[in-house]
């Protein structure tokens, strides 16, 4: 198939940044979307021109590195999947694509579809874990977890952190990403016990880093790669408000 | 030079037990002057990283991606070992230890191997401590499941992202350490030498991937835990960024190299499509439960729908030829079996390199049972296939997914296609007992170093090993050293040692700039791949290995007069990070062909066609190459130097490897 591609390049943070055109021929529909961008850059490289930068690894979908708007939506048109396992084949012939990268104020562009995205990690480190050190674990059979709790914590905690659910946000809100991680751990009867001081240390963290509140769209879940619920959010919402009664000390 | 593994004496059931109840020790205001860096945030990097800031340290922990959670362990699916014994099923950690050390066609480490088989029961506690969400039975207790090449379910998972979950629960310790500030992050940081003084392993040099700058890292100790080599081959199950420079520089400084041909080769990936593929997708071991795997009898039925088959016309060959393992054989087994009925002219898809893997028995299994279990009587076929799909879908649903992603087909409805892929690589950075390297103080954990899966590592063992050298083993056997270091002051960045490291990588970056060649690094890559593939990947003969040598260098020369990398070092560039791990990965593809060819028997993934048995299967030799072969660096312009570690089986009687 033929396309025709628009993609943002920008060579750093403190360029404007602009949509230059392609044109490319003989893609195959069994291609990977990132496989296409390959066929590109391999074609720069032989022009001897500098490739489009674009922020990919595992390409299994699970390690959320691929992060790029494509025509306007995060990781494209194919719901639940990201960049890197959308096929050629959700493209027709002719097809005009436009690529950009995640945009949002606190995921700054570092080149072309490259986007700076460590306030999450910071996010985690303001209390997305439990705090047990190695060695001090009693036997894993200890304390039964109802099999549907524990269903339910491994569906908040499948989200891989690439933050589609900011880039799709109208507010570039960060609330799927945080909550789910809230609600990951606060299901758990391990993750229980600090469930207040970490969602006031993660709430607070996510506001500091400049991410935009949550005015319900929805947007979040429609795109996020691993269809995440809105759920999460309104419990993390509960989460945050019986802490803030409970707790003024934690605060 | 000798190899000391530094063995701890005594039984092996209380080798390591003893040992660290009489190791040395670092007091607590000690550590707190010592500094440790952690290179990689995988399970072992990230494991030992927040263990060794739990413990007092001062760490500095790297990694190349923008963030540690997406280092490559994410992508495990299957599960990890534990010898819990929860399933009543006789398991226990000496059958752990046994079916490790069968497994892995006796190359390996015994007492290494014990150990870790002692430790998988604290990892599994560890884990569902930190919040990891493993699968459940309705009692609310840890669900098992069985993996290839063992006769029990230890194998304990979280659907079909056990990788993910598990490297969430080690970040997860990591970042608590960065939050307390015991434990230093440097994302999208890349080693790309190690820094010896006075013979020891003193620090890094870094290059800041974001800017290009070089950055000299001190520390007391250097602890790699940089994963393996498999994308030497270009198309490999690994991610695109996996590579060897960290554990490649660590050679060049005098850390041998142990077993590099010993390369595993997965059975269940998604097949190739076209020339433009860039990586391959596995698809769980765990499928092989359920999967029954098969090819047509006749040739002439290869192009056929498979569901036009009858069930007499198939040829269900690891059901036929392994009778007591079936579907379950070890990886090795199971992916030469598929390369010979491909090689007889029967394997299916549109390049006949593929075999099926069907799921029909499952699911009529499955349905009857779930029909009996709601009381519908005499349920019609459809109703049985119907239930039969929710049963499997709950347990390999996501990998149902992602294989309808990428090929368009319904493997609910028709057999998956299948073939082997390289997906591990068991060799690595030779370690002692303490996981020490021959450069004192330069440690390597994981799938960086060679010691536990022997010439085959069975599933479901990687996570456990990367898991067990970070939070168990490491914390303890750093000690060895860093008690002798307590009187050493902080370790300067500025010495001679570190700025000749620093220019050597900066002539290393200069190099590649200036070439100004024609072929993109890319394409470099892929013909190395190609090279390793046919003559030093599945099976391997003397002729073939002598002539690959050739062609490496061949390409090699090529590649440092003809390739082209666009930008400038101080730049965001991903072209030259690429290019450097090529570099490295054109070096590293000779010394496999050297050790391919020095190791004159057939073992676990290392099959040499002179040495096979009237059926075809692969045949040791016990008398002449019961060693590690640990490879010593003497320059570009000579022969590595070939250091031998004799193993010792005192606990298991070596035996030729059946699992018919």
């Amino acid at each position: 198939m033929k396309l025709t591609l628009k993609i943002w390049r920008q060579t750093n943070a403190n360029d404007k940044g602009s949509f230059e055109t392609y044109n490319l021929d003989n893609i195959s529909t069994d291609m990977s979307f990132l496989e296409m961008l390959d066929v590109l850059n391999e074609q720069l490289v032989t022009e001897k021109k500098f490739p489009v930068s674009f922020e990919h690894d595992c390409r299994e979908g699970i390690c959320g590195a691929c992060s790029m708007v494509i025509n306007g939506q995060p990781h494209g048109p194919m719901k639940g999947t990201t960049t890197c396992q959308l096929h050629m084949r959700s493209f027709n012939d002719g097809d005009t694509i436009v690529i950009e990268p995640f945009r949002s104020r606190a995921f700054p562009v570092i080149r072309d579809l490259v986007v700076d995205r460590s306030a999450f990690d910071r996010i985690i480190q303001a209390g997305g874990y439990i705090s047990v050190n190695t060695g001090q674990a009693q036997d894993g059979n200890a304390i039964p977890i109802e099999k549907d709790t524990a269903l339910a914590a491994f569906d908040s905690a499948t989200c891989i952190g690439c933050g589609a659910c900011v880039a799709a946000c109208p507010n570039a809100s960060a609330m799927l990403f945080t909550s789910a991680k809230v609600s990951h751990l606060a299901k758990l009867p391990q993750g229980e016990v600090e469930s207040t001081k970490r969602v006031l240390g993660m709430v607070n963290q996510m506001d500091q880093e400049g991410f935009g509140k949550c005015s319900n769209t929805g947007a979040c879940e429609a795109e996020c790669p691993k269809e995440i619920s809105i759920e999460n959010i309104a419990l993390m919402n509960r989460e945050y408000l019986k802490a803030s009664i409970s707790s003024d000390k934690m605060g | 030079m000798k190899l000391d593994a530094k063995i701890p004496k005594g039984p092996l059931a209380e080798k390591w037990e003893n040992y660290r109840g009489t190791m040395n020790l670092v007091a607590p205001n000690n550590k707190r002057r010592i500094d440790i860096i952690v290179v990689g945030t995988g399970l072992a990097g990230a494991s030992a990283a927040a263990t060794l800031g739990e413990l007092g340290y001062n760490v500095k922990v790297f990694c190349f991606h923008d963030s540690p959670r997406r280092a490559h362990s994410v992508a495990a699916q299957g599960g990890i070992n534990a010898a819990k014994n929860y399933q009543n099923d006789g398991d226990s950690v000496y059958r752990l230890f046994y079916d490790t050390v069968k497994g892995g066609d006796y190359r390996s480490r015994e007492a290494n191997v014990h150990r870790l088989a002692e430790v998988s029961r604290n990892i599994i506690d560890q884990c569902v401590a930190q919040g990891v969400p493993f699968a459940r039975e309705y009692g609310g207790l840890l669900a098992n499941r069985s993996f290839g090449g063992v006769q029990v379910s230890r194998t304990f998972y979280a659907r079909g992202q056990t990788g993910q979950q598990l490297l969430l629960g080690a970040y997860s310790a990591l970042s608590r350490q960065i939050a307390t500030g015991g434990v230093e992050m440097y994302n999208r940081h890349e080693m790309l030498d190690l820094v010896k003084v006075d013979g020891k392993a003193r620090g890094i040099i870094a290059r800041n991937l974001l800017t290009g700058k070089l950055e000299r890292f001190a520390a007391h100790c250097v602890v790699l835990a940089t994963g393996g080599y498999g994308n030497v081959f270009y198309l490999s199950t690994n991610a695109m960024g996996s590579n060897v420079t960290a554990a490649w520089r660590a050679y060049r400084r005098g850390a041998f190299f142990a077993n590099p041909c010993y390369t595993q080769i997965h059975p269940t990936c998604i097949p190739v499509s076209g020339h433009y593929q860039s990586k391959l997708t596995l698809m769980s071991e765990s499928l092989r439960n359920d999967g029954r795997v098969w090819v047509p009898k006749k040739k002439e039925d290869c192009k056929k729908d498979p569901l036009s088959i009858a069930e007499e016309d198939r040829d269900y060959y690891l059901e036929r030829i392994y009778p007591a393992f079936g579907n379950l054989v070890p990886r090795d087994v199971a992916s030469r079996a598929a390369k010979n009925v491909c090689d007889e002219g029967r394997g299916v898809g549109a390049t006949g390199l593929a075999v099926y893997l069907d799921f029909a028995s499952a699911i009529e299994r499955y349905g009857k049972a779930a029909a009996h279990a709601e009381g519908i009587h005499n349920p019609s076929a459809e109703k049985i296939k119907e239930l039969g799909r929710a049963e499997v879908k709950a347990k390999y649903g996501n990998l149902f997914h992602m294989y309808n992603k990428i090929t368009d087909e319904d493997p609910y409805r028709t057999p998956m296609k299948i073939y082997p892929a390289v997906h591990y690589t068991m060799g690595g950075l030779w370690v002692d007992y303490n996981l020490e390297t021959t450069v004192p103080g330069c440690f390597a954990l994981g799938e960086a170093n060679f010691s536990d899966h022997g010439a085959n590592r069975l599933g479901a063992s990687a996570l456990m090993q990367g898991l067990a050298d970070g939070y168990f083993v490491i914390p303890y056997t750093i000690g060895q050293f860093l008690s002798k270091e307590i009187r050493t002051p902080k370790i300067q960045n500025d010495s001679k040692e570190f700025m000749d490291a620093e220019q050597d990588v900066k002539s290393r970056i200069d190099k590649l700039l200036n070439i100004g060649g024609n072929q993109s690094v890319e394409s470099f890559h892929r013909r190395l791949g190609k090279i390793m593939w046919d003559y030093c990947g599945m099976s391997r003969n003397a002729k073939g290995l002598e002539e690959a040598r050739k062609m490496v260098q061949d390409l090699r020369k090529e590649f440092y007069s003809d390739v082209f990398v666009p930008g400038s070092n101080d730049e965001f560039n991903p072209e030259l990070e690429k290019a450097l791990r090529v570099a490295d990965f054109l070096e590293l593809g000779e010394l496999m062909i050297v050790d391919a060819h020095d190791r004159n028997e057939s073992c676990g993934g290392h099959f040499r066609e002179e040495y096979k048995s009237p059926e075809g299967e692969a045949e040791r030799n016990d008398a002449d190459y019961t060693y590690v072969a640990a490879w010593e660096f003497k320059g570009m312009d000579a022969d590595p130097a070939l250091n031998k570690e004799n193993l010792e089986f005192n606990d298991i009687e070596l035996k030729t490897r059946s699992y018919k």
